[in-house]
């Protein structure tokens, strides 16, 4: 087996051109396992782990708002300790991800390019309509993270690229994620949910995990909740949300997922249980907006 | 491949090591550290923890080629010269080890949790070790271990069972 170890972006990029079944490997979270185990031998890899720019993350001004820059190397770890204001919803979702040691190694970069359905990164970036920055030696590309995902386990990766970053913009208002597994820690996901609320721009974004082949939104419900909200005039005046609201957004959510029975759960029971933390999860939002509450990238309590 | 990294302080190299195995594999199994732990090799019992650059990372899931120069820090190395760590002292003093299976990569990130919050809350300890299994002592030993070890209350909490005068 080859290994390769750039030690810079450029060199990187040049690596996988001139090798374009190499496997990347950054945290090495999905990618030791599978070698641990003898699911995969591949011919060689690519360590990513020395490639500073990768590890970096940066906020940029731009008309329509602040753009955070992630390095596809940067870890859970840091997504909590260093963006958990910027990016809550994020930082929320990144807390529930395997175990500290996990954290501090897996990446959201891996978690993007592994495709798994129960990717616990996925759904805030469906919800904030983050862009994933695509390069190759041909150049760069970004794309909508939802297009990003192909299908099971498959990108809009070609032989020659490697992801480089993913633009999300910052929170403008409340974010929150909620996910089922049997315990706190160290379980993939059974369903996920992820709320993003934009009051200035009178919107709501929302992204539902491990309910279908890739990660997605609920447009009906998006809709729904941020035309009722401007009916109402609630964003000006935010007194709590009536149950028919909150339970109406709860079974658009559960409509647009498209579940498998599988191991973890029956289809059956993620649609009901995905109904559910959309509901718990905007009434944790819609607190934290009426209470004007300082995004804080941490979880309410269910 | 030679590999060649600091471990515990100290440079070392390793022959023969194949890229893709485990840094696990490469401290066991070449260069006689055995006491991090091999149960799952897929990051799921967190018995292999090591600090790798300063931050506990399950050792079973970096590639052997992915720490090359790097710094490492093995459960070997936490006790000084002749004296267990603090953290070492209070799972002895507290009863914390059963079959001690666990106890390597409990001791190394519990050592790290220790070192960065000063008066870590059962809440925090518990989220720091929550990557750690232990199928032996229900954990409330551990518990009890690192809050004695981290000065944060007293180790007898709940358990109605204390070995009375361990901090010095
Ligand atoms: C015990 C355990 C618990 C886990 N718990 C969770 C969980 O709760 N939620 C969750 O979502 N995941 C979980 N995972 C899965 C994994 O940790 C995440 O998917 C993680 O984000 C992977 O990142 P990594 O850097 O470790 O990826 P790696 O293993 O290094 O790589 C993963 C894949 O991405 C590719 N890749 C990596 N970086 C790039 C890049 N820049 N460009 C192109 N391709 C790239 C690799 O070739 C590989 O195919 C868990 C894993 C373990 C072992
Ligand atoms: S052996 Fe590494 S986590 Fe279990
Ligand atoms: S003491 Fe036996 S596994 Fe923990």
């Amino acid at each position: 087996m080859d290994f390769l170890r750039p030690a810079s972006w450029s060199e990187a990029l040049e690596a996988k051109a001139n090798h374009p079944d190499a496997t990347p490997i950054a945290g090495g979270t999905d990618v030791m396992v599978e070698l641990n185990f003898d699911q995969r031998r591949p011919t060689t890899l690519l360590d990513l782990t020395r490639i500073e720019r990768l590890a970096q993350w940066s906020r940029d001004s731009h008309p329509e708002g602040d753009v955070l820059r992630i390095g596809a190397g940067v870890p859970y770890s840091r997504l909590i300790g260093e963006l958990g204001t910027s990016l809550p919803g994020l930082a929320i979702a990144s807390r529930t991800v395997g175990s500290p040691q996990i954290r501090n190694r897996g990446t959201l970069g891996g978690n993007l390019a592994s495709a798994s359905p129960a990717g616990d990164g996925h759904p805030p970036l469906i919800a904030s309509e983050a862009e994933i920055e695509l390069e190759s030696v041909r150049g760069t590309r970004t794309l909508p993270v939802s297009d990003f995902f192909t299908g099971v386990k498959r990108t809009a990766l070609a032989d020659d690229e490697l992801v480089s970053a993913v633009h999300v913009p910052a929170a403008t208002g409340p974010q929150q994620f909620s996910k089922i597994g049997p315990r706190n820690a160290m379980v993939i996901a059974v369903c996920t949910f992820a709320v993003a609320l934009h009051p200035q721009r009178g919107t709501v974004g929302t992204g539902l995990g491990s309910v279908a082949p890739t990660p997605r939104s609920a447009t009906e419900a998006e809709e729904f909740l941020a035309g009722e909200l401007a009916e109402n005039g609630r964003w000006e005046r935010p007194d709590p949300l009536p149950e028919s609201v909150i339970g109406r957004f709860g079974e658009l959510v559960a409509r647009a997922a498209a579940p498998i029975d599988d191991v973890r759960g029956t289809a059956r029971y993620r649609t009901h249980a995905l109904g559910v933390l959309a509901r718990r999860t905007l009434g944790w939002a819609w607190d934290e907006y009426r209470n004007g509450t300082e995004t804080s990238g941490r979880q309410g309590c269910a | 491949m030679r590999l060649s990294l600091t471990i515990n302080g100290r440079a070392t190299t390793a022959d023969d090591v194949w890229e893709g195995e485990s840094l696990l594999y490469v401290l066991r199994e070449r260069l006689g550290l055995p006491g991090s732990k091999n149960a799952c090799e897929q990051g799921e019992c967190g018995s292999c923890t090591v600090y790798l650059d300063r931050v506990p990372v399950c050792a079973c899931l970096v590639a052997a080629g992915q720490a090359e120069g790097r710094e490492v820090g093995t459960v070997e190395g936490l006790a000084g010269e002749d004296e267990l760590s603090t953290v070492q002292r209070a799972f002895v003093d507290t009863g914390a080890v059963q079959c001690g299976f666990c106890t390597p990569g409990l001791l190394v990130a519990a050592d790290d949790l220790v070192k960065r919050v000063p008066e870590p809350s059962d809440a925090e300890i518990r989220e720091a070790l929550a990557g750690n299994l232990c199928r032996c002592t229900g954990y409330e030993k551990i518990m009890a271990a690192v809050r004695t070890a981290a000065g944060s209350g007293s180790p007898a909490t709940g358990s109605g069972e204390s070995s009375g005068e361990q901090l010095t």
